[in-house]
């Protein structure tokens, strides 16, 4: 599998000299999923945004596909290939679901946006079903397909997901992350931002878990979730 | 009771209206209230009455008055063209001063907001002075309609007013540029995620606040008259009809527009017209205690 997104010793925070990432390296291949877990304050979200570029980077290097793409506008790195999905707020409450998938295909050519919006609704038909609705009266669960509908619309290479499950119940966030495994086999690279270490880790192919804004442990999901010591010290103690 | 203040208040309110959409739209886009607004609508006045003259000039027959109505082609085609130099001016002004103050508290931009709004008023005042200047000084006869009387320049403006406001509302609803708008002023970050390139947006929403302004002005302009001081006289009917209808809302803005109009030349043809102003802001005051958000705003 080739690497699709690459970041090595990124340190990255909103005040200079206070970094909240410090030196975090990660890399995500194409059709892969890899959870990024760790205890509250570990810089996470933190890491996400920056590879997003909506948190200023000091120093390191994000590179998609090859091609360095450290401290770029956000709005360049989706045209780019990388797509975003905020923990909260992640859809336009105001416009129609419509709205928002077209919103997000401004960024395809002027022919691809209605084929790719129809693709789109093919794989969550439910929105497809609400598209006139505005995308504040959707339901949590239909809230974050919403999101990951939007971010899905530029045919991202690589997707980066902080804590979609959050707020769900725990038959929504199966919904929510069956639809991963599928996104995943069109060969798009997923990060996954996640307090919910055992959800994560059941769908992901690999786990990264971040301490004090770098990286402590990595390995295969399965290994990480086996792993006594790991469990006890990140995961919230025991395996549940 | 003599409803000719429907008449004069549902222009004013117009005027008022069209001014208040750029201050919703810079309100809800750039989170500040652009106190130079106002100085928008004086210099879209001024770029009218000097490309009309010009214009006028160049072509002779285009100055004459119109059918009925007391401007010519001349000034039509002078608010074609003051509109999108009025949009210049706002697009400097933020190049040379707002964008500068982008990461800075809504205060410190309030603030500067109120120092342009001086430059631009004494820079107008310098080059125009202050003595009124007029489109055309044609006496009209106005005709009776209903139970009032509606000169045919005031039919036209309205038709202006109401055709902007179409458009722009078309623009909002049915374009990408209006989309983004919209998904701008609702959470920026994640219009910046969405592919979204803010400053763009930025850009247009003062182009299209300005050239609004200016269309206002020309409204100013052939309704009274033209002075450095019209758009700073303005300025609080335009906060109160945007806050009324809701900031961020731009039909709210118009509505809002309208009802300060109406209170204003309700007020003046009843108890005096003394308690002009004070009509408008008995009105926001009321609907702030009744609806804080406005008419149509969205709370946050």
């Amino acid at each position: 599998m080739s690497v699709a997104l690459e970041v090595s010793g990124l340190v990255a925070g909103y005040e200079p000299g206070v970094p909240i990432v410090n030196g975090a390296s990660l890399s995500v291949s194409a059709g892969e999923i890899v959870a990024v877990l760790g205890p509250n304050g570990a810089g996470k979200s933190t890491l996400v945004k920056a590879i997003a570029g909506l948190t200023p980077v000091q120093s390191g290097a994000v590179r998609l596909g090859g091609e360095t793409i450290t401290g770029a506008p956000a709005h360049l790195m989706v045209r780019k290939g990388l797509a975003y999905v905020p923990q909260t707020e992640n859809v336009f409450t105001r416009l129609s679901v419509e709205d928002n998938l077209r919103l997000a295909a401004g960024a395809l050519k002027a022919s691809e946006r209605a084929g790719r919006i129809a693709e789109v609704y093919a794989l969550f038909p439910d929105l497809a079903r609400q598209r006139r609705l505005a995308a504040g009266r959707l339901s949590g669960g239909q809230r974050q397909m919403a999101a990951i509908a939007r971010a899905l619309i530029v045919s991202p290479r690589v997707l980066m997901l902080d804590e979609p499950s959050a707020g769900l119940s725990p038959k929504l966030v199966e919904g929510v992350f069956a639809r991963l495994g599928e996104i995943r086999a069109h060969g798009v690279a997923i990060i996954l931002v996640e307090q919910n270490a055992r959800a994560a880790l059941a769908v992901a192919d690999r786990g990264v878990i971040m301490v004090e804004g770098r990286e402590r442990h990595e390995g295969r999901a399965a290994d990480l979730w086996a792993d006594p010591s790991v469990a006890a010290l990140y995961l919230g103690g025991k395996r549940t | 009771m003599n409803l000719q203040f429907l008449v004069d208040g549902a222009l004013t309110g117009a005027m008022i209206g069209l001014g208040a959409i750029g201050v919703t739209l810079t309100y809800s886009i750039l989170r500040f209230a652009n106190f130079a607004h106002g100085e928008f609508i004086a210099w879209g006045a001024y770029f009218a009455l000097g490309a009309a003259g010009a214009l006028g000039w160049l072509v002779a027959g285009l100055a004459p008055a119109i059918g009925p109505f007391s401007f010519g082609w001349s000034v039509v085609l002078a608010l074609l063209v003051a509109m999108p130099l009025t949009g210049l001016l706002a697009l400097a002004l933020d190049w040379a001063l707002f964008s500068r103050l982008r990461a800075a508290s809504p205060i410190t931009a309030v603030m500067a907001s109120f120092g342009a709004s001086m430059t631009l008023r004494s820079l107008a005042e310098f080059l125009f002075t202050s003595s009124p200047a007029y489109f055309s000084r044609d006496l009209q006869i106005a005709v009776r309609v209903g139970g009032v009387r509606v000169t045919p320049d005031q039919l036209a403006l309205c038709a202006m007013a109401a055709a902007l406001v179409f458009a722009l509302h078309m623009l909002l609803t049915r374009t990408q540029t209006g989309r983004a708008m919209r998904a701008v002023s609702e959470n920026p970050a994640l219009a910046r995620v969405a592919g979204i390139d803010v400053d763009r947006v930025i850009r247009v929403t003062w182009f299209l606040g300005a050239a609004l302004a200016a269309a206002s002005g020309v409204m100013a302009g052939l309704i009274v008259q033209i002075r450095p001081f019209m758009g700073f006289d303005l300025l609080l009917p335009l906060f109160a009809a945007a806050i009324l209808g809701g900031i961020g809302s731009v039909p709210g803005a118009l509505v809002g527009g309208l009802i300060v109009g109406l209170a204003e030349a309700g007020a003046a043809a009843t108890i005096g017209a003394q308690w002009r102003a004070a009509a408008a802001f008995i009105v926001l005051i009321v609907m702030l205690l009744a609806r804080p958000t406005g008419l149509f705003g969205a709370r946050e």
